[in-house]
């Protein structure tokens, strides 16, 4: 193998390409970014970096002296690819051949149908779009937060202690309640609540109010909520549509087997833009979690250079953490797949429990709110002796 | 010189934090090794005793930064300074670590006890 060509100059790609150099390639690599940055690291873009307590060069994730012996096409997006070429085309009008590629690409935050271009709207998901927001965040002023999840979570909480006055909304019974289940998330909900932010649950968005700037959010049940800001968070879809064509077979991602292998020889796919087979789960699935992108970094780089004949160990369960107010919170395994869920440490109240999630006898996740010791001592539990296919 | 603790209280696959400035993490390994580095992770402010230990490289709790505990080297991002490491002396069965004289490599927001 004499080329690498890896799309996509995040976290996924950046630690794929570490990964191939330090299982002994060295051969010809390169990385093609779209955004114009160096890798950065994006959890803190919703938390530290949006509050002002770490800066851009805090964010940078190479380290200092490294040296990949990489060259960088950076400010340039992939626009296709032809698989048995194993050529990819730039957005610059050039082109890259390669002998192996690798697609990590990532997502993009999604945008709700109709914002019409009102200034004041917002999404989260780049550097470019947390330095607009910061800019936004000032004392007094009035945030909308849309969607539960953990950008609308972390990005109320945020705001909250910058002392703006937060609304959010959320389709569900709480925020996060899709992946901690409802019980737990109540106790999130909870906290936020304590510390000011306004929770608007079972709520839909109709229609953001306003000419040229956003004034407000309406929902479905005629409320309109007043906003000097507003933050869309609800999710993220894969980047993808430029391998349309290309004869990957694409789903919810790029769908990839149990090692990032597509289906053709000499093009994997990892990160966010990925959807590995997972025999617990039973079909392809997408991981968002930022630790899905590094475990699968290297197995992604083995399975390129091995030509698919290395096995991969199988997958561990998925884990995440996020930090909201001065709680820490950390997760692993699948939520959905309990029938009982019992806090065995601490009190939901106090703000600092740790709760297991049961099928049966059996553990299938763990909550750690504020519980670091104690949580990663049950990680490594459920990390070492993995779901079961159930 | 620091003592940390009597070597039958350290159990392989354990580790103490020690209330120095900046405070020190000493482990042992399940391999035998008594190593010591800064307690605190060069990412942000999290006890890296608290972390995955496996091998000779420490996870930190928070988020997942891991360490070689003999060079005190980044293994894993988001981490990319490295951690001070400290020599271990055992003497008549207690644990001691000599403290590093480097400048340690302290996260944003965290200074030193003496500075703040």
């Amino acid at each position: 193998m004499n080329t690498v060509c890896v799309v996509g100059a995040s976290l996924a790609g950046l630690l794929t390409a570490r990964a191939l150099r330090g299982q002994g390639y060295t051969g010809r690599l390169v990385l093609v970014g779209e955004e114009r940055h160096r890798p950065y690291d994006r959890p803190p873009l919703s938390k530290d970096f949006l509050r002002g307590a770490v800066g851009e060069a805090d964010l940078a994730l190479e380290g200092e002296g490294e040296e990949l012996d990489a060259e960088w096409r950076l400010g340039v997006a992939a626009t296709g690819l032809d698989a048995v070429a194993r050529r990819v085309t730039l957005s610059d009008a050039t082109s890259i051949r390669a002998d192996g590629i690798v697609i990590a690409t990532g997502a993009s935050a999604r945008t709700l149908r109709d914002s019409r271009g009102l200034a004041g709207v917002h999404t989260l998901r780049t550097l470019d779009d947390a330095r607009a927001l910061r800019r936004e965040l000032g004392e007094g002023r009035r945030l909308v937060v849309i969607g539960g999840g953990f950008i609308g979570a972390e990005v109320a909480a945020t705001a909250c202690e910058l002392g703006l006055e937060v609304t959010l909304v959320e389709s569900g019974p709480a925020p996060l309640a899709g992946v901690l289940g409802a019980p737990m998330a109540e106790a999130i909900a909870t906290l936020h609540e304590r510390r000011g932010v306004r929770l608007v649950r079972g709520a839909y968005v109709t229609e953001l109010t306003g000419a040229g700037r956003v004034d407000g959010v309406r929902l479905a049940d005629g409320a309109h909520l007043p906003a000097d800001v507003v933050v869309v968070g609800i999710g993220a879809i894969p980047n993808i549509s430029w391998l349309e064509g290309s004869g990957l077979e694409l789903g919810d991602g790029v769908l990839c087997d149990e090692g990032g292998g597509t289906r053709v020889p000499g093009v994997v796919a990892v990160g966010d833009c990925a959807a590995w087979f997972d025999l617990a789960q039973g079909g392809h699935h997408r991981i968002e979690h930022w630790t899905g992108a590094r475990q699968r970094a290297a197995v992604a780089a083995a399975t390129l250079l091995s030509g698919g004949t290395a096995r991969p160990e199988p997958a561990r369960p998925p884990y995440f953490w996020s930090d909201q107010f001065d709680i820490k919170i950390q997760f692993i395994g699948h939520a959905g797949h309990a029938d009982s869920v019992t806090v065995e440490e601490g009190d939901l109240a106090g703000h600092s429990f740790l709760a297991v999630y049961r099928q049966g006898e059996r553990p299938v996740a763990v909550l750690g709110v504020n519980q670091v010791r104690l949580f990663t001592r049950w990680r490594r539990h459920l990390e070492t002796a993995p779901v079961q296919a159930g | 010189m620091i003592p940390a603790c009597p070597l039958a209280s350290l159990p392989r696959g354990e580790a103490l934090r020690l209330e120095a400035d900046p405070p020190i993490a000493v482990f042992h390994t399940e391999e035998g090794e008594i190593l010591a580095i800064d307690d605190t992770c060069t990412h942000q402010d999290a006890s890296l005793a608290d972390g995955w230990l496996e091998g000779c490289e420490i996870e930190c709790p928070l988020h997942a930064s891991r360490f070689d505990l003999r060079t005190g080297r980044v293994d894993a991002p988001p981490a990319k300074r490295p951690v001070r490491t400290h020599q271990v002396v055992i003497e008549d069965d207690v644990i001691y670590v000599v403290p590093s004289e480097e400048e340690p490599n302290l996260p944003p927001g965290v200074t030193l006890k003496g500075q703040a």
